[in-house]
Formats: C-alpha cells, sequence, structure tokens
C-alpha cells in the first residue's frame, strides 16, 4: 500500500503544474506546434486542439510583484495582476497565441495588455462568449461565435478543421471531463484519500498540458485508487468544500488540510481550477460546434454569467452548490474569493443567506496574491472550533 | 481674453424635467400607472410599448444623485455593507442597494422619502460584471420584483452583424412577452416606435449638442453639462426629453455664434474622462476659477448618451459624428420587430460607451480623438474607484496618450463613495500639473 503522494502519477500532476512553461516549450520544440494561451474557462479549447495547438491556461506564480501597476488600476483582482506580471516577465515568451473568451473585465484587462505587450504573440483573438447563459438563446449565439473563432483559428494555423478533428478533441476533452468527475466522485466516500490539494494539482496540470497524455496518467491513478492499492495517512476531520475562482495557490491548500490544528479536508471545490472547468460533458453529435455552444453555455456557470432572467429567478450554481453539499456531506463552506472579484462579491451576500438557510457554516477569506497564513489559520480554526462548541456542553 | 457669459435660458427646464422624473416615479401608483427600474443603458423604449403611464427609475443616474447627498450616501453605504456588500463594488450600484435597504428614497432636492417605491420590475442590460446583477440582488432586496436583464455583451459596433443584432432583438422580444405577463397589460407597438424613434432624437441631439462644444471659447463646461448629459439616461425615449434637447441645441448654437463662452476666462481646456467623484464636483470649480480652465467634456458625458458613428469600419480610427437616426439611416420602422431591431443596432452600434469594453485600441482611439477634436491642451483622468467598467484601459490610455505628447493628469478617487476622495491631495494634483505646464494661476 502506497499513499496518494506517492503514487508516480501524482508526482507527474505535480511536476506538470510546477513546471508548465518547460512542459509547454518541450512540447512546441518536439511537435512542431503552435502554443496558444488562454484566459477563462469558457474557452472552446477543443477548436484549438483540433487544429494541433497546445492550448494553455493563462496563469500566474503567486510572487509579489509591481511591474503591473501602469498598466492595471490597483482595484483589479490580484489574478489578472499577476497573469499579466507573468507576461511581462517573459514567462510566456513560447506563446504564440492568446485568447479569452469574454469573462469579467479585469481579466479582459489583463488579456489586453497581454495581448499588446508581449512581442511573441502573433495572434490574438477576442471570443465575445455570451454573458446571459441562462437564456435560451444564447447556445445559439455562442455557436455564430465559435464559427468565426474556428475560421480564424484555421486561418492563422493554414489547417481547416475537419468534422473529424473536431471528434476526436471532443473526445478527448469529453474523456478528460469524465476522468476529473470520477475523481471528485472517489471524494464522496467517507475517508477519502484525495485532498483538495491533490485535486488541485490535477485539475490545474491538465489546463497546461496535452489533454490526451494527462487522460492517460489521470487513468492510471484512478484505477490504482479503484483497486483499493492506496491507503489515506492523514485524518479527514472536518469536510469543507471550497467556492471561490481561481484557486490554485498550494499554500492555501497546505494550510488548510496540513497546516491546522483540527484536521479538515476539502471534499469539492465550485471554482474555475476545479469543478467549474470539466463539469458536464458536450453532448449530441451531427451539429458539433453547437454541441460545444450547448456544453460551454449550460455548464455550472461563472458568478459572472449567472443571473435572473425573466421567469428564471434563480441562480444555476447555487442549486449546483446545494446539490453538492448534499451529495459530498459538506460540513463547513470556505468562499475563497479573490480581492476586487466583483462577479464574487456580488453573489457572496446571497450565497451566505444560502448557505445559513441550510444551516452549513461557512467562512469568507478574502485572497490576494499571497495568503496571511497565520490569520487564516486562526480563523479556519475558529470555524471549525465553534462548529463543535455544542460538544462543550455535553 | 475676457468673453461674454450668460446663464442658460433653458437650465431651469432641465432641472425641473429631472426633478419631476424622481416625483412621476414615485407618484406612478396613484394613478395605477407602471414603476420599472434599471440600468441607464436598458432598453428604455421597450417598457413604454406598455403605456403612456409608465415611469422608470434608473440606477446610476439615481446613485450619482446620492452620492451628491453625502450624508444620505453614507447612511446608505454603510447600510448595505452591513449586509454584507463589498465596499470594491460599483459606487452607483451601492447608494442604490442600500437605498432600497433602508427603505429610503431621495428626490434630486435632497428630500428623502420613505417608503422606497418598489418597481413593478427590473429590466436591465447586462454588459459589465455588475448590472444584472445589481438588479437581481436588488430585486432579492424588494423581496422578489420581477426582473429581466438584456445580455449585450456581443462585441463593438464594428464588428457588428445580423447575428449578433437577432441574439438581442430576441432577448427582447422574449422581454415584451414578459412585460406582458408580469404587468397584465397589452403591448402597444406603436407606443413602441414612437419611444424609439424618440430614443434615437435624443442621442443624436445630445451627440451634436457636444459636438458644438469644439468651439472656442466653449459653450457649455462639464460640471454644467452634467444636468444635461442626464437626461439620455434617465427618459430618454419621452417626447419631452427630445423637446428639451432641441431648445438647448438651438441655444447652444447661438451662444457659438455669438461666442458667449462658458468661462469668462478661458486660458486652458482639457477633457477628463471617468464618472466625476459626485460629492465633490467641486474639483472642476477649482479648476475653472483658479486657472480659467474648462472641461469641454469627457468620453463618459459624450459617450453614454450620445450616438457616434464610433470606430470607422475597419476598427482603426474613431469618428466623432453623430449618428444617423432611422430617417438619416433609411431604416424604416413599421412593427415591432423593425423597431426592436433598430433600437439594438442604433445601441450596439453607436453608443459610444459600448464600445470600449472590447479592447483598449477603441478607447484609446476615442480618448486621443476627443482631445484632438476639442482642441484641448490635456487630459485629466479620474482614476476611479467606484467602477471596473468606466476604469478600463485607463492606465494604458495614459500610456498611449503620453507617449503622443499629450498632457495628463491622474488623480484618485471614487465617483459616488465620499469616504474615497481626499480633496486637498487632488487639488495639489491639480496645482502641480499646472504648474507643469506653465499654466498660472488667474489673477
Amino acid at each position: 500500500m502506497v499513499t496518494v503522494d506517492e503514487l508516480p502519477e501524482m508526482k507527474k500532476f505535480i511536476e506538470w503544474f510546477e513546471n508548465r512553461h518547460e512542459y509547454a516549450r518541450k512540447w512546441k520544440e518536439e511537435t512542431g506546434g503552435k502554443v496558444v494561451g488562454y484566459f477563462c474557462t469558457y474557452m472552446p479549447e477543443e477548436i484549438m486542439y483540433a487544429a494541433g495547438i497546445l492550448p494553455v491556461r493563462i496563469l500566474g506564480s503567486h510572487e509579489p510583484e509591481s511591474i503591473t501597476r501602469p498598466y492595471l488600476h490597483d482595484m483589479y483582482c490580484p489574478f489578472c495582476h499577476d497573469t499579466l506580471a507573468q507576461a511581462l516577465e517573459g514567462r510566456y515568451d513560447y506563446l504564440d497565441g492568446v485568447t479569452i473568451a469574454q469573462s469579467c473585465l479585469h481579466m479582459r484587462q489583463s488579456y489586453f495588455s497581454f495581448a499588446d505587450r508581449v512581442e511573441n504573440i502573433e495572434w490574438s483573438y477576442y471570443l465575445p462568449f455570451p454573458h446571459g447563459v441562462n437564456n435560451p438563446h444564447a447556445a445559439d449565439f455562442a455557436k455564430h461565435e465559435f464559427e468565426k473563432f474556428k475560421k480564424s483559428v484555421e486561418e492563422w494555423t493554414g489547417k481547416e478543421i475537419a468534422d473529424g478533428d473536431l471528434d476526436k478533441a471532443i473526445e478527448v476533452y469529453n474523456k478528460s471531463r469524465e476522468l476529473l468527475t470520477k475523481m471528485f466522485e472517489l471524494r464522496k466516500a467517507d475517508e477519502p484519500v484525495l485532498t483538495g490539494l491533490h485535486a488541485m494539482y490535477i485539475v490545474v496540470s491538465s489546463q497546461v498540458v496535452d489533454k490526451a497524455e494527462h487522460n492517460q496518467v489521470l487513468e492510471s491513478f484512478l484505477e490504482k485508487i479503484e483497486n483499493g492499492e492506496v491507503e489515506n495517512d492523514r485524518e479527514i476531520g472536518t469536510r469543507l468544500m471550497l467556492i471561490g475562482s481561481e484557486d490554485y495557490d498550494a499554500e492555501l491548500f497546505r494550510l488548510i488540510e496540513y497546516g491546522m490544528s483540527y484536521p479538515a479536508t476539502f471534499v469539492f471545490e465550485e471554482n474555475c481550477t476545479g469543478s467549474r472547468y470539466f463539469w458536464g460533458l458536450v453532448e449530441g453529435d451531427g451539429d458539433r460546434l453547437m454541441a460545444l455552444a450547448k456544453r460551454y453555455v449550460y455548464r455550472v456557470p461563472c458568478p459572472a454569467k449567472d443571473w435572473a432572467r425573466g421567469d428564471f429567478f434563480g441562480r444555476r450554481r447555487f442549486q449546483f452548490i446545494e446539490d453538492v453539499i448534499k451529495k459530498w456531506n459538506v460540513e463547513a463552506v470556505i468562499i475563497a474569493q479573490m480581492k476586487f472579484c466583483d462577479p464574487h462579491e456580488l453573489d457572496i451576500p446571497s450565497l451566505r443567506e444560502m448557505l445559513d438557510k441550510m444551516g452549513v457554516r461557512h467562512l469568507h477569506l478574502e485572497l490576494d496574491l499571497t495568503q496571511p497564513v497565520g490569520q487564516f489559520r486562526t480563523r479556519v480554526e475558529a470555524m471549525i472550533e465553534a462548529m463543535g462548541e455544542e460538544d462543550l456542553f455535553i | 481674453m475676457e468673453v461674454k457669459v450668460r446663464p442658460f435660458d433653458c437650465w431651469n427646464d432641465f432641472k425641473n424635467y429631472r426633478m419631476n422624473y424622481y416625483k412621476e416615479y414615485l407618484e406612478a401608483k396613484d394613478n395605477g400607472g407602471i414603476r420599472w427600474a434599471g440600468s441607464a443603458w436598458a432598453f428604455d423604449p421597450v417598457p413604454q410599448g406598455l403605456g403612456e403611464d409608465v415611469y422608470p427609475l434608473t440606477g446610476e443616474p439615481y446613485g450619482a444623485t446620492a452620492a451628491f447627498f453625502k450624508d444620505f450616501s453614507m447612511k446608505a453605504l454603510e447600510t448595505i455593507e452591513r449586509k454584507g456588500a463589498a465596499r470594491d463594488l460599483c459606487g452607483y450600484m451601492r447608494n442604490y442597494w442600500g437605498s432600497v435597504a433602508m427603505d429610503k428614497y431621495l428626490l434630486a432636492d435632497g428630500s428623502v422619502i420613505e417608503p422606497f417605491p418598489k418597481p413593478d420590475f427590473n429590466f436591465t442590460i447586462h454588459i459589465c460584471c455588475s448590472h444584472a446583477k445589481w438588479y437581481h440582488y436588488a430585486a432579492e432586496l424588494e423581496g422578489g420584483v420581477p426582473t429581466y436583464a438584456v445580455d449585450i455583451s456581443v462585441g463593438p459596433g464594428y464588428t457588428l452583424d445580423d447575428k449578433k443584432i437577432e441574439y438581442v432583438v430576441r432577448q427582447l422580444e422574449d422581454a415584451v412577452t414578459w412585460m406582458e405577463k408580469v404587468t397584465g397589460r397589452e403591448y402597444d407597438d406603436e407606443l413602441l416606435i414612437k419611444a424609439v424613434e424618440n430614443e434615437a432624437k435624443s442621442m443624436t441631439l445630445w451627440a451634436k449638442i457636444c459636438k458644438l462644444n469644439q468651439a472656442e471659447p466653449a459653450p457649455m463646461e462639464e460640471k454644467s453639462m452634467f444636468s444635461f448629459y442626464v437626461l439620455t439616461l434617465i427618459r430618454r425615449s419621452d417626447e419631452r426629453v427630445v423637446k428639451l434637447y432641441e431648445q438647448l441645441y438651438r441655444e447652444v448654437e447661438n451662444r457659438v455664434k455669438k461666442g458667449i463662452g462658458a468661462l469668462t476666462y478661458e486660458q486652458f481646456r482639457f477633457v477628463t474622462d471617468n464618472p466625476p467623484p459626485w460629492p465633490f464636483l467641486k474639483v472642476y470649480r477649482y479648476l475653472e476659477q483658479n486657472y480659467g480652465a474648462v472641461s469641454v467634456g469627457s468620453i463618459y458625458t459624450f459617450g453614454l448618451g450620445a450616438a457616434w458613428l464610433g470606430m470607422d469600419e475597419k476598427g482603426e480610427n474613431w469618428i466623432w459624428e453623430p449618428a444617423p437616426t432611422p430617417e438619416e439611416a433609411g431604416f424604416e420602422i413599421h412593427d415591432r420587430r423593425s423597431a426592436l431591431w433598430w433600437t439594438a443596432l442604433f445601441n450596439l452600434k453607436y453608443r459610444a460607451s459600448w464600445q470600449h469594453e472590447y479592447s483598449h485600441w477603441v478607447r484609446k482611439q476615442e480618448t486621443y480623438q476627443m482631445v484632438k477634436d476639442w482642441n484641448t491642451d490635456a487630459i485629466i483622468m479620474h482614476l476611479n474607484r467606484g467602477c471596473e467598467l468606466w476604469n478600463m484601459s485607463t492606465l494604458e490610455v495614459r500610456d498611449y496618450l503620453v507617449g503622443k505628447g499629450i498632457p495628463v493628469a491622474t488623480y484618485e478617487g471614487n465617483m459616488a463613495d465620499p469616504r474615497e476622495f481626499d480633496e486637498a491631495r487632488t487639488f495639489n494634483v491639480i496645482d502641480s500639473f499646472m504648474q507643469s505646464l506653465g499654466i498660472e494661476k488667474l489673477t
């Protein structure tokens, strides 16, 4: 029996996560293909993948920086500053292109400066993905924009994307989604062997390497867990759910899952470096772009796109969260909000109200480029301690 | 050189319209009318098809009015913050939410009325991260007021195609059906057509008026323009608004002919960019009185409610020329669909403030061309913490303009949160900027 951390597959995920730039450079060298950085998980990566492109998600490094201030206002989120900082520091010097599926204003701002200021970028594309994903016309509009995006990719690469190419890309991406979903399903167990840190490494690494390669490793990894070859070496403690956005700061997970006086484990991450990235398959055949459009429009929405519209007065994301809390037996929620992130801030009062009604304890942490570890530890520990306060009086 | 100045003849008419606007909304129910609330960017003509007794309350101007009355604003902001709203969210929205949460309604003269008059429905658009969610949460605070938001984020006008327009039109068609359902009223397409035509007239007239400010001396200074431009944002589809703009156009044109200026001594012309710090409009007076510096406009006052040609078809250059009305464009509006098509097309293509969310380049060109076309010496930029949308690209624009040799000053503040403005520091910035340009104080 081994622990998850001892599995070579886990080591691979961490290696990919930590050395993502080296991976992309090597991939480019070996394949001669183009690498495109993308902002936001609404990007239909399948179209690029079908053209032989390696799509990689633009991420930051969680290191203090001061080089973005001439271009981005201080009131914009740390993630958009961090991503632009990577570009200005030349860490994305291997990219051939950069693209964004219309998302929040902050990320757009970073994208525009990225596209304008990074010299090696020869192709950039702003994809006006619909914001109103709760309206019945969104998929039709998204399909229209995907058609134009596909055409632009074809013109740039000089390669026509045949239906077969798209089918293959969809197959690879769906396989990835199925495997990642399976990995999350395993965390429903009373004693899950995977932590949030593991899950984060696995999901985020899938965003920065060739999906087909990632699928192979993930399949093997999951087989070992399912076959009972892996043992748990830690106490699960309080079952936590993380609700947030670009939460890929390993420090945060290490602190909460490995660095507190009370044991705690994330059993689900509702964020775009977690479940929101991969939840939901591309379904249907025939009109491939419409199938893609429907998947991206009807996936669990980002708060930036989730709002009341006429007869629908809810938030689809909240419905998903409610469901997860029940099915994954979540005991408490950490709302990890990127500082200055308006879409999340706009949801938080209502989200807290919903959690209160459900009787689920929650804690709101505001994330910055680096985290105040000591303060966070005290606050999370206090929450867990408070959850057990009734025991004191038995 | 000393120039003639005189108050605007139509000043009180504009002031009265705005005063009555808030009262009409408040009293709508007394006569069985309909109230609706939404962004100033909402498709204002669409609810007008429900009848002639339909009264809007647009959120941004309301938020600005609240901010102007600092005491009210402070209470509103603190009330909503206690409910968990983040302090860095849109300043207008927080004032609006706070007002709803306090159950207090503010009139344009600062009178406070209780309770807050709930709308029959919320109807808005969504382009920045806030608009639809603003009214979603407001509706929750209001106990579940029906809410509908139209997604308009289809890209800049010069990339517009029929599919993009169709996407918006379909949502508007659904909205009409939905409005009939929530109000129980039958929709009148003739009223819609009239409202759509009025909208185009108001927005193009305001553009023509702004254009007249290219004259030297400038016939208008921006602080006064704030009282004029706002009608395009509160009820542009109202025929009374069209008439007021016709009146203002004639008056400004006459001022230009007669050389009547906004300032007795105009020795420095500049433009601004963002919404101003509404609780501290004295910044404008400080510049006028101390330096004879006139703000001739901004992409905010010009772009928010006016219709301009905007980017050329290639997306290379910005054209500050008024957009055509349906008549001038040869577009026949004869039924609901053609009316909705026109209002979608007109706003998506010609509303300047719906263009620069999609690239730095548009905002750079828009601003640069304004500095040139209005013959200004500089730009003073408000780094506005209260609106992430209007703050987009500002620093890149600054960098671009500096590269073009245009003097740029920046000051930080918040359009609608009195707690986030340093008056003394701002005046210091202005003094230093003027000194660096060799502009001496008036004696």
